[in-house]
């Protein structure tokens, strides 16, 4: 009885003590902050449907001539090296753009893409942004061209492959062989700030942080230079779970082997403790 | 030379050349343990078990690491945690036994002062208890150094340039320990050097005469009972068991310790499996950049306590620098446990803490400041944080001020 109650009490010690320095310190060092907000309200909706058609002829006209998209056969004008110098950056792919990114953000991205994106306090007048705004175009023309940018390709995109089409023109991700589309010196001269390596990232932020900053980089750091880039929750969801196969690739085994090794002790705990009882019975 | 005859089997023939059945006695059999004493007295075997795994994870991790700035974070989080087959496992058991040898440490340290197991002929036992805290905080801090990932650069660049608070020769020391002007490769190879060879080396000789040190005051009990070992053990072995108030190491003392450890166990491989962020802290799995500053630079959380006692002067007295009185009140902290036993000015009582009339509200008192110390170590020193930090900080010096008063009141009592 004296022994439990003794128990009780370390167990009481230590667990103030952990409460402390980890979930209340954190909570403290890292404030409350608005959850992630997939409806990008701020922007205005889309009143009108778009027509796949019109928006082919509109990309066509618009698009291609910086865009690729390998999905149609379309490659770049120029290599990722001479993109980088005569843009600053490496112009997105758009095979999957209408898919992976969230509908309402990109027609406000083609309107103003540096309110969308939250980069007003990078771009402007004096530096402006590569993509240009398209505000000439009209509601229904930029209806049609979310509309046609969605109905590229009918197969699901990997997770792999959101990541490179939303993340990898900027980030690398060493640990599986990525390398950032645009090198990091140009991204340093674009942006202000060299995009980092990913690879743990998963295990520096972790999956809870992350989704709350992919969202929306701007209400997580004051002053970063990571644009919002609007993904749907289900594609930044492939983002992170990405990231998580590659950083945490050994989770799911340490998550299994872990109630083995708790196995093991609690049979080995259990056998020492009817050794103990048999011992000390001759003792006590 | 002992008379050699022919051996009647492997132990006879080693015990001509080696006596392992005396040895054995010594060590195990006939090496007396009291009887009257709880869980806690199976701490220092728990301590045993986690230097074993902190000692064989470390040789594993060692056999892949790379001690170089450029190689470092990657054949960590790259090689270790995903190349080699259960790399991830031999460093989380790593990192999370670092952590969980404090948390032992800890319960040891306090369990020794509320029985108090460190006077009374017991004083080597404490001192050389205390060398072991000192050499694991060595042992740990280098050893976070070397992941090179974001806090151990920064915690690096921290805690080396307290050094340099040292009057006159401050700046050159720092120099001198980082081999460089800043933290960098250089001090990276030293860190190394020191936490896989000096240390660990270290570690292992002062074990050895903690262990040894326990031999001629023995291990203390429950109620601090002043037992005769020879008469004690002298029943013991005439079979008067269930009498006598001893038990030998091996096989009654370990038996309970086994259980007591593998009980343990179950909670660290949870923790190595499931709630390791506390031992291996995310920030740390950044790589070192030294251009980015992170936000909150904190050190892991068993030095939290003494690094807010330094934090905790953040404003100057009496014309002194708030930073050389924070040092002066650090420097003590750091070794104020070590000369405990001399601050107690009653040395003849033993008794546990709760048949000591001031003495308990001492301890409790000291157990509840270094908390506070250790939380608010790591939250933001700002605002009303700063000022719960400084008074902790005072009343943690005040509480060894007053200890020797305390215990000499305690001892006038005792007198009467």
């Amino acid at each position: 009885m004296r022994e439990i109650k003794i128990l009780a009490i370390v167990l009481f010690f230590t667990a103030v003590t952990y409460w402390g320095v980890e979930p209340y310190a954190h909570s403290q060092m890292h404030p409350h902050v608005a959850p992630a907000d997939f409806g990008f309200k701020e922007i205005a909706p889309l009143h009108v449907n778009g027509n796949v058609d019109n928006g082919k002829v509109l990309v066509e006209a618009n698009c291609i001539a910086c865009h690729s998209i390998k999905s149609l056969g379309l490659e770049a004008p120029m290599s990722f090296e001479e993109a980088a110098s005569a843009y600053g950056i490496v112009p997105p792919d758009l095979s999957h753009a209408g898919v992976i990114y969230d509908k309402n953000y990109l027609a406000g991205f083609l309107k103003d893409p540096v309110s969308a994106t939250q980069l007003s306090h990078k771009f402007g007048d004096a530096k402006p942004y590569a993509m240009p705004s398209f505000s000439f175009l009209s509601e229904q023309e930029i209806a049609d061209v979310v509309a046609y940018l969605g109905n590229i390709v009918s197969t699901k995109i990997s997770d792999k492959g959101v990541f490179e089409e939303a993340c990898g023109r900027c980030h690398s991700m060493k640990y599986d062989g990525l390398k950032a589309q645009t090198p990091n010196t140009f991204i340093k001269s674009y942006l202000g700030a060299e995009a980092p390596d990913v690879s743990m990232m998963i295990r520096s932020k972790k999956a809870e942080y992350l989704h709350t900053f992919i969202n929306e980089p701007l209400k997580m750091v004051e002053g970063i230079a990571m644009p919002r880039v609007g993904l749907t929750e289900a594609s930044q969801a492939q983002v992170v779970s990405y990231m998580e196969s590659v950083g945490d690739r050994k989770k799911a085994e340490r998550e299994s082997l872990g109630l083995k090794l708790i196995g093991f002790m609690a049979i080995f705990t259990l056998i020492a403790y009817l050794w103990k009882v048999q011992i000390w019975r001759e003792v006590e | 030379m002992a008379e050699i005859r022919k051996s009647e089997g492997l132990i006879d023939w080693l015990d001509q050349r080696l006596a392992v059945k005396a040895f054995m006695r010594v060590m195990m059999t006939e090496y007396w343990i009291p009887k009257n004493i709880n869980f806690l007295w199976a701490m220092g075997v728990v301590l045993v078990v986690l230097f074993g795994v902190l000692l064989v994870t470390g040789l594993l991790l060692l056999m892949y690491y790379k001690p170089d700035i450029n190689l470092a974070f990657d054949s960590v989080n790259y090689t270790i945690m995903q190349e080699v087959e259960y790399g991830w496992l031999w460093r989380h058991m790593h990192g999370v036994a670092a952590s969980a040898t404090f948390l032992i440490i800890y319960i040891h340290l306090l369990t020794g002062i509320y029985y108090g197991s460190y006077k009374k002929g017991r004083e080597m036992i404490w001192i050389t208890g205390m060398v072991l805290f000192i050499a694991f905080s060595a042992e740990a801090f280098s050893g976070y150094m070397l992941p090179w990932g974001q806090m151990s650069y920064w915690a690096a660049q921290v805690i080396t340039n307290l050094f340099s608070g040292i009057p006159l020769i401050g700046d050159d020391v720092v120099i001198w320990i980082r081999g460089d002007y800043v933290v960098a490769d250089a001090t990276l190879t030293r860190f190394f050097m020191l936490h896989v060879v000096l240390l660990p080396l270290v570690i292992i000789i002062v074990i050895a005469v903690h262990f040894y040190s326990l031999r001629f005051p023995h291990v203390n009990n429950q109620e601090s009972e002043v037992l005769n070992f020879e008469i004690e053990s002298k029943k013991f072995l005439e079979g008067r068991k269930k009498e006598s108030k001893v038990v030998p190491f091996w096989p009654v003392f370990l038996s309970k310790d086994f259980f007591v450890v593998g009980f343990f166990m179950m909670i660290f491989f949870a923790l190595v499996c499931y709630q390791f962020d506390f031992a291996m802290d995310p920030i740390n799995f950044e790589p070192a950049n030294s251009m980015k500053t992170p936000a909150h630079i904190y050190p892991e959380w068993y030095f939290l306590w003494n690094y807010e006692v330094l934090r905790g002067f953040f404003f100057d007295i009496g014309g002194m620098a708030a930073m050389d009185i924070g040092l002066i009140a650090f420097v003590i902290a750091n070794i104020v446990f070590m000369i405990l036993p001399f601050l107690d000015r009653n040395p003849m009582n033993t008794a546990p803490a709760h048949k000591r009339p001031v003495f308990k509200y001492w301890f409790w008192l000291l157990v509840v400041d270094m908390i506070v110390l250790t939380v608010y170590g790591k939250l933001p020193p700002t605002g009303v944080n700063a000022w719960v930090g400084f008074v902790a900080a005072v009343i943690f010096l005040g509480l060894f001020i007053a200890l020797p008063f305390i215990t000499k009141y305690e001892a006038k009592g005792d007198a009467q």
